[in-house]
This record gives C-alpha cells, sequence and structure tokens, in this order.
C-alpha cells in the first residue's frame, strides 16, 4: 500500500500520522505529499491530518479546500480510492464537500484535548473492520470546532446506511447524535474528530487507534494482493 | 503621505523628550558621551529599548552573575537565544523561559499568545525543534469579574497560539493571590530538542555577509513593547495597549519550519528572532557578539503599513519575524527554502567591519551609532538594598497556631482552594498531545515527554511559591528549586539543569532590591547544591500596580532526564495493597502555608526551612529506588501538606487509602519541605525500607474508595471518599467562573 500523507500550511498531525502508517502498519511507502502537489493517484490510500490548515483563521478547513492538492483528492475520492481525514482533514472533507455536514465551535466554546470514550457503531467498512461493533475505544480528541451539525434528513440518511461509524459515548462537544466519524455513501472516505494517530501506544495512554490504520491496511491487501 | 514631524536632536535634549521614553538624564548624558554628539530621534529610540531593563538587564546583572551557569553537561549557557544541555547520543535539549506580564495585564489574550510565541522563536531560532511548552501564571482571586476576564482569556491566547503551531502545551502552574490583582504574571516556556551538531548562534559574522529578513512584515504594532515592560502599571497603562504586540500563529508554524530547514543550508551564518526590541535588538545583539558592525537600509524592510518611519521601524515588535546573516552569494539558497513556506524575505543589509549600526531610508543616513555603545556600553547599577522592617518582624513572631479542628472540613476547604484545585479547565484548553511523545501528562509532579528513537525521556516542570519568598527570600529563593527538582525527582528523572523567570517590583526600591539579593542568593546556593545550573532566563522588574509590587516571584523551569523509559512515575497510587511510606517529619512552621491563607486570609511568620544536603541526599535516595523498581508511585508533600498530597494520590483512582500518624495538625497540614508520599508494593517493602532507612510506613492503598487518616490510636481525623474529594477539587475553578457575583 502506497499512503500519502497531505501536509497543507499549518497542519501540525502530519508527523504522527506518518509514525502511525508506517510504523504500526506494512504499508510500503508512506509519504508526505505536500499541498501544492497535482496529483495524488499514484496513492493507495490519502490521509488529511490535523492542525490548523491556513491558520483556520476562517472556518475551519475553508481555506484548504482550495488547495491545489485537493482537486486530485477529490477526484481520486470519486473513483472510490480511500480518503481518510482526521479532525482538520475532516473539517477539510466536509468544506469539500465529501462528505456531508458542517462542523460549529464546541458547545462550551472552548477548545477540548481530553481522551474520551469513542464507541465503534459500525465495524463494516474499510476503515473499522479490525474492531468490533459496539466496543468502547479510548481515543483523544483535540479541537476547538468539532461539533457536528447536519439537518434532521441527513442524519436519518447518515444512521440508516449505517454511515455513522463512531460516536462519542458522552456529549463532549454539542454534536448532532454525538457523532464522532462518518463516512460517504460509498464508504471510501471517512472523517473523524477523535486522533486515533495519538493512540498507538499502552506508553502514551492507549493504543485503540491502531486497528484503524491496520484496517485500513488489510482493506488494501484484501482487495489487491493476490494470494497463492 | 508624508512623514510626521519628528523632533531635533536639540529638541530632544533641550525639552527632556528621551524621559517620554523611559531614558534618565543621567542616562542620556552618558548617550551623548559615548556617541560624541547628541543622538537625533532615532538614535535614542535605539538606546531607549536596548537600554530598557527588559534588554539590558541593568538592575540584575549583578545579582545574574551569582548563578551556576557552567557545568559538563551545559552545551551552552546564558547569553544566546535559550540554553543548551547535552543528553547525551548526540542530542541537546533547548530551552528558556520568558515573562509577558505586562502585555497580558493590558490585553490578555494577545499578551499571553505572542508570549508563546517569542519563546518558541527563542528556541527554534537556535536550531532546534520545539517539542513542549509550559507555563507559569499568576492571578488575583478569581472573585472579580476583570480577574475572570484577565485568567481566561490569558488560557485562551496560550491555547490559540500553540495549539495552532502544534508544539505540545505539556505541564505548568498557577497561583492565585491578592498580590497580583493588578499585575498577573504569564511565563511562557519552551523546550527544543536537537542533534548537537545542527546548533545555531546568533551573530552577524563575516563581514560582506548579508543580513536577511524572513517573515512577517513589520507593522506599528509592539512599538516600546520592551521599554513598557520595564515600567509599573497604572491607571493610564491601559492606554499602552498599542504596545501590545498581536500574534499570527500559523505564520509562526511557516517560520518554525523554513528557519529549522534554514538551519541545515551551509549558507547560514546566525540567526536571531526579532524579539523585545525587534530589529533594533537583534541586528545590535548579533554585530555585537561577532565584533561586527551591520549597515541596513530600512527601505527594503518588508511594510504592512504606509509612512512607517526609521523610529517606528526599528522599534516595532510586530511578530514571526527573524533576522539571518547569510553567507554573500549564497542568499537565494534561502529564499528558496522561505518561497516554499510562502514567506517574505529581503535582503536589508551588510555586515561591515566598523562596529557601527548604520541605518539609512530614503537615501539619507538617519542612525550611526557604535554597536557597544548600544548593548556592552549599557549602564549597570548598583542599586541600594535594604532590609525591609517587616522581614524581622516576621522572623521574631511567635510561632503561628492554626486553628483548624474540623480537619475534614479542612481538607476540602485547601482542596477548592484555586492554587491547590485541580486545573483540568485550564489544561484541557491546550493541545498537550500533539507530536506524540506526551508519556505523562498535565496534573502530575511533572510533565514527561519521550524521546523518540531512544529508551530516554525528559522530565519538566515549573515551580515557584512566593508566598515563602514574601516571607523569607533566601530561603524561599532555596525552596524554590527544591520544590522543582523534587518533581522532576518523582517522575523517575535527574535534573539537569533550569531556565528563570525573575518577576519583581520596582529594583529602584531598596528593599525589593533586598529581595532580589536575597532570593537569588537562596537560588544560587540551591542550584549549586543540586549540581543544577541556570542555563537561560528572563527577568522582568516594575511588576507594579500604582506603587504596590507584587510578592518577589521568581519562577523555576527545570528539565530533567529520564534514564530509561520504565523509570517513568507518577503521583496516583497504582493497586490495592501497596505500602503508603512517607519519608520526612512534619514540623510547625505556617509561614506562608495553604492553611495559613485560609484561616487568616494573609500570609504571615516564619516559612518552612530547606536543609539543602538533607533535600539532596533524599532526592537521590528517591531516584535510586524509583530506579531499582522499588516505587509504585511518587509524590512530594507540597501546598496543603499531607492530608492535600494523600488526597492528590487517590483522586481520580478507584482506590482509597488507610493511613495512621500522630494527633498532630502539623502531620496533616504542614508544609515542611523535603517530604514524600511514596506506595511500595508488598513484595518490594523490605527493600525500599533498607534504600531509604528514613521512610515510615503510615498505612496502606486500600480498594475501598475512601481516604481515611487517623491516629495510632484509631481515633478518626479525617475520612472522606475518594469521589467526594476528587468532586470537590475538580468543580472548584470552574464553579469560581460560572459565578457572575
Amino acid at each position: 500500500m502506497k499512503a500519502a500523507v497531505i501536509v497543507f500550511p499549518g497542519s501540525n498531525c502530519d508527523t504522527d500520522m506518518s509514525y502511525a502508517l508506517s510504523d504500526f502498519t506494512d504499508a510500503e511507502t508512506v509519504d508526505l505529499v505536500p499541498y501544492t502537489a497535482e496529483s495524488v493517484a499514484e496513492y493507495d490510500a490519502i490521509f488529511l491530518p490535523g492542525g490548523f490548515s491556513y491558520g483556520d483563521y476562517l472556518r475551519s478547513g475553508a481555506i484548504a479546500r482550495f488547495a491545489p492538492v485537493m482537486q486530485s483528492v477529490i477526484a481520486e475520492a470519486e473513483q472510490g480510492k480511500t480518503v481518510l481525514g482526521i479532525c482538520n482533514g475532516f473539517q477539510i472533507l466536509l468544506e469539500a464537500g465529501l462528505l456531508p455536514g458542517a462542523m460549529k465551535r464546541n458547545k462550551d466554546l472552548k477548545y477540548i484535548c481530553r481522551t474520551v470514550d469513542v464507541k465503534v457503531e459500525n465495524a463494516d467498512t474499510r476503515f473499522s473492520g479490525e474492531y468490533e461493533k459496539g466496543e468502547t475505544l479510548r481515543i483523544p480528541i483535540a479541537h476547538g470546532e468539532g461539533n457536528y451539525e447536519c439537518d434532521g434528513q441527513t442524519y436519518e440518511t447518515l444512521k440508516k446506511n449505517n454511515r455513522i461509524v463512531f460516536t462519542y459515548e458522552a456529549d463532549v462537544n454539542g454534536s448532532t447524535g454525538q457523532i464522532a466519524g462518518i463516512t460517504n455513501e460509498a464508504g471510501n472516505v471517512l472523517g473523524m474528530m477523535p486522533h486515533p494517530e495519538r493512540a498507538m501506544e499502552t506508553l502514551l495512554g492507549s493504543e485503540d487507534g491502531r486497528r484503524l490504520f491496520t484496517s485500513v491496511y488489510r482493506h488494501w491487501r484484501d482487495t489487491h494482493v493476490v494470494t497463492t | 503621505m508624508s512623514l510626521q514631524l519628528e523632533p531635533t536632536a536639540e529638541e530632544i535634549h533641550a525639552e527632556r523628550l528621551y524621559a517620554d521614553i523611559g531614558v534618565k538624564d543621567h542616562e542620556y548624558e552618558r548617550i551623548v558621551q559615548l556617541m560624541g554628539r547628541k543622538p537625533n530621534y532615532t538614535e535614542i529610540g535605539l538606546f531607549s529599548v536596548l537600554w530598557s531593563e527588559h534588554c539590558s538587564y541593568k538592575h540584575s546583572k549583578p545579582l545574574l552573575k551569582q548563578f551556576p551557569s557552567t557545568a559538563p553537561h551545559v552545551l551552552q549557557g546564558p547569553g544566546e537565544g535559550a540554553g543548551v544541555v547535552d543528553i547525551g547520543d548526540g542530542q541537546a535539549v533547548v530551552f528558556k523561559v520568558e515573562s509577558h506580564n505586562h502585555p497580558s495585564a493590558v490585553e490578555p489574550y494577545q499578551g499571553a499568545a505572542t508570549g508563546v510565541g517569542g519563546i518558541l522563536r527563542d528556541v527554534f531560532s537556535m536550531g532546534a525543534r520545539p517539542i513542549a511548552l509550559l507555563n507559569s501564571l499568576r492571578f488575583g482571586p478569581l472573585t472579580t469579574p476583570r480577574m475572570r476576564y484577565l485568567f481566561e482569556e490569558v488560557v485562551a491566547g496560550i491555547s490559540g497560539y500553540g495549539n495552532c503551531v502544534g508544539v505540545p502545551t505539556v505541564g505548568g502552574e498557577i497561583q492565585f493571590d491578592d498580590t497580583y490583582d493588578g499585575n498577573p504574571l504569564v511565563n511562557a516556556m519552551c523546550i527544543g530538542l536537537i542533534d548537537q551538531n545542527d546548533l545555531q548562534k546568533g551573530i552577524a559574522a563575516g563581514v560582506g555577509n548579508t543580513v536577511m529578513y524572513v517573515g512577517a512584515a513589520t507593522g506599528r504594532d509592539g512599538i516600546h513593547g520592551a521599554t513598557f515592560a520595564s515600567e509599573e502599571l497604572n491607571e493610564d497603562s491601559a492606554d499602552k495597549r498599542p504596545s501590545v504586540q498581536v500574534g499570527d500563529p500559523f505564520t509562526e508554524k511557516r517560520v518554525l519550519e523554513a528557519c529549522l530547514e534554514v538551519a541545515k543550508s551551509d549558507a547560514l551564518v546566525g540567526i536571531q528572532d526579532m524579539g523585545a526590541a525587534g530589529l533594533t535588538s537583534s541586528a545590535a545583539e548579533m554585530a555585537s557578539k561577532a565584533g561586527t558592525g551591520i549597515a541596513m537600509n530600512l527601505d527594503l524592510v518588508p511594510q504592512r503599513e504606509t509612512g512607517m518611519t526609521p523610529y517606528e521601524m526599528m522599534l516595532s515588535e510586530s511578530q514571526e519575524r527573524m533576522l539571518l546573516v547569510v553567507e554573500k552569494g549564497k542568499e537565494t539558497e534561502i529564499e528558496v527554502i522561505c518561497e516554499k513556506w510562502d514567506l517574505e524575505t529581503a535582503a536589508i543589509g551588510t555586515v561591515k567591519e566598523d562596529m557601527r549600526l548604520t541605518l539609512t531610508f530614503h537615501g539619507d543616513v538617519v542612525a550611526d551609532v557604535p554597536v557597544t555603545a548600544l548593548t556592552d556600553e549599557a549602564p549597570v547599577y548598583d542599586v541600594p538594598s535594604e532590609e525591609p522592617a517587616d522581614f524581622r518582624e516576621h522572623q521574631q513572631r511567635p510561632v503561628w497556631q492554626p486553628q483548624s479542628s474540623d480537619y475534614n472540613e479542612t481538607l476540602l476547604q485547601l482542596l477548592s482552594q484555586p492554587t491547590i484545585a485541580n486545573k483540568e479547565w485550564v489544561y484541557d484548553q491546550y493541545d498537550h498531545m500533539v507530536q506524540t511523545n506526551t508519556v505523562v501528562m498535565p496534573g502530575s509532579d511533572a510533565a514527561v515527554l519521550r524521546i523518540r528513537g531512544t529508551e530516554k525521556a525528559l522530565a519538566t516542570s515549573m515551580d515557584g511559591n512566593s508566598r515563602y519568598i514574601a516571607l523569607d527570600p533566601k530561603e524561599g529563593g532555596k525552596i524554590a528549586i527544591a520544590e522543582a527538582a523534587r518533581n522532576i525527582i518523582c517522575s523517575g528523572a535527574q535534573p539537569l539543569a533550569l531556565t528563570d523567570c525573575l518577576n519583581y517590583g520596582s529594583p529602584e526600591e531598596p528593599s525589593i532590591y533586598w529581595q532580589m539579593e536575597q532570593s537569588t542568593a537562596g537560588m544560587s546556593e540551591a542550584c549549586r547544591t543540586f549540581d543544577t545550573p541556570v542555563v537561560s532566563g528572563n527577568v522582568s522588574l516594575y511588576n507594579e500596580t500604582n506603587g504596590e509590587a507584587i510578592y518577589p516571584t521568581p519562577v523555576v523551569g527545570m528539565v530533567g532526564l529520564v534514564e530509561q523509559l520504565d523509570h517513568v512515575t507518577t503521583q496516583p497510587f497504582k493497586q490495592a495493597g501497596d505500602v503508603i511510606y512517607i519519608i520526612g517529619e512534619a514540623e510547625p512552621a505556617w509561614g506562608g502555608s495553604e492553611l495559613q491563607l485560609v484561616e487568616d486570609g494573609k500570609i504571615s511568620g516564619q516559612v518552612p526551612t530547606m536543609d539543602l544536603e538533607l533535600e539532596q541526599a533524599r532526592q537521590q535516595q528517591v531516584l535510586a529506588a524509583i530506579r531499582a523498581g522499588l516505587v509504585q508511585s511518587a509524590h512530594d508533600i507540597a501546598e496543603g501538606g499531607l492530608a492535600v498530597a494523600l488526597a492528590e494520590c487517590v483522586m481520580g483512582t478507584e482506590l482509597g487509602a488507610d493511613v495512621s500518624m500522630k494527633d498532630d495538625v502539623a502531620e496533616l497540614f504542614a508544609e515542611t519541605q523535603s517530604r514524600y508520599v511514596i506506595s511500595v508494593a508488598v513484595e518490594d517493602a523490605e527493600a525500599f525500607e533498607q534504600a531509604i532507612p528514613a521512610a515510615r510506613c503510615y498505612g496502606t492503598v486500600t480498594d475501598e474508595k475512601v481516604l481515611r487518616m487517623k491516629t495510632t490510636e484509631g481515633q478518626k481525623l479525617i475520612e472522606q471518599p475518594t469521589d467526594e474529594l476528587h468532586h470537590v477539587w475538580k468543580g472548584a475553578i470552574p464553579c469560581f467562573l460560572k459565578s457572575k457575583a
């Protein structure tokens, strides 16, 4: 698997994401790809990291969606390639229209950095195959605008089609339906606010994030590697 | 747009205009003497900022000299952007603390944010990647809307800047006291990691080399920030809001990444942050250190406002700017890197042999000053010092006696004091995990960061209990260093070195200068005992409001090394059945204690004594026991004494504790120094007792979630459910912030 971690100006979880992929999966290549890249077509999976792209002085992700690389990211996503956005990456995917809904400021209007309980709602996606449905994960959140908002109809659609992959066990930020992560209709694009790349080692508090990355890797292997 | 009319050199002299920008009469005369003529407006501006206390340390230099600053492991002591300490394997840690008190008092969000920005630049200008931020904050009681506003906005400013740049804020400390009501303190510390080969310095060497400007354009913000920082606050201080800079963490992040790339380039000769006193200090200091001169054409300085004068450009403290000296002919290498990060660069000057700072503007020479006059010739004052009358008075008072009789109630009261209460409301707003190295998060005695690719880790903590120092500056100074070292020890690390931020009132007041002398003497003595040199620091004087000075508040930021990750130790108890040991006897010295403050509303009398030899011996015993794998949890006994320390060991866990002790209020709440609470697995108890003979068994960790403290005769002293303690401790600060009164 060739993985691209996109570096926007202001991304700051890019190296953490890159470590998560290179140290804990068998991905053959993990590249930090600058926001100016014209194409990401050569990669099998595309990762949008957390941070404050362009300072997030406007709505989070609202400028990054115009970064040169995004055209290619959108094209690859539409062709079914794996695209994962974490935190600011999720916000960018929303702004780019690859996922429905929007982010508001946390209900307490404050940034929150804390490890929280995240529930696996759907273990049948390429991002969550190695988890059990209903399982509770300990994963850090770190965001000021993670209050996921969508209209009632969208919420019903997300629910009906099992596109809600992760929810918070408690109402940490005001998100509709305590949503922590959703996929697009085709299931190849996931956006999530919690940071699985920060939950890779018990030394740092939790390794519950590992299986998200190994799920992505396994999905790629199962669909691309012919076993003899 | 025409230039505003500036006063002539004659007018500056005749009308004493220099006094308005903080230059004293005799200083002006000395400037005239050094220059051989009267300075023009731009030139007097250069002197006013470089000769300010903030830049020249003119009142504190003699005191700073007493600090030990060398040791075999110290690679760079004070004098550069930050101190550098060897941690083996060819790596080093780079760290420094800086104050942003005055700006934060008038514009808390930007004041605190730019404090973080400035200290980050001090560290990455050395070529080091910033890996951690800490902060030490002081506020008045949270009982007024204004203080709650300052507190909330300072925290928001630190959060807004640090989180965006992507450097984790891993620790710090906060105290609340009336003394900071008009003059809160905001001290920020940054730690960087570097391969020793990549170390950079701020020097303008090599005649003919190019002086380059990198980063944000220069505006009119922060003009005279350094001068403002060297004055007392008063009711007009709000008018100084234009002296406060505005931060742009997004640009900082790009400047950071660009500078770390630039640092690897052969083209770079020297690099320095344009911090306090902006372009003036970076140019003058880099030239001074290299024994060269710099000629700059101010027309080439990137500007974001029109019609800026040389005076404004030189004194602006616009943020996120760096000054580089680049090998002649290799400017393109630097430009290419900066372009990649979408940063503006400009070659604005040349290194000269003449040891002068020469500025041209619109074709005219607007300033021409000997570099040494600005830097090395800055005055140093031998200030009179006088022991204040109340010091003797406090020493001679009879020993203070607590009135407390309901110990349960007292413990809950102590836990809800904002100084002791849980600070989650604060550190939840700081991204303390980005970069994925934070092993021990905020809330323990020290934060711990692993060093990727090794088995080592860094421990770091900030401390400085000013109440002790107010009553007894020398003893209090020793305690400040000792407590920081103790916190490092409790986390399983050997203290290496420290940075300090010396926050005091006006040094021109003899009793305050005496506080400075005494406290720094106590600190120096402690540093020598622990072999923890002072490798960097900052002095913040004139912390006064309407003539009322703050308590003397030196703040210590210490860094230690964990040799093996499995030595990392934290304060919560780990499992039921573990034996609880207390090291050190309680003594009834209550001056400056939390209990005294709760009961009297003020502090008085004698502070706990500090026996440095004993402290050092115990520290090493505890560290040896930790390294031998004998320790489950370690916590020092500090504010609120043993009862609070034990509560801190159980709160947030599923455990309780049963301990018995003498029937003595000092046992429960005294803040006697050099004491620890340590829990040990039953099977290790014997070995632990042999390793630390002074350790006394007080009881055991239980799986019943209750903290029980009783006399050796079995009489109840304190009995509180763990959850109730936790509830009170955790709820105190949010409760203050919700109150509308």
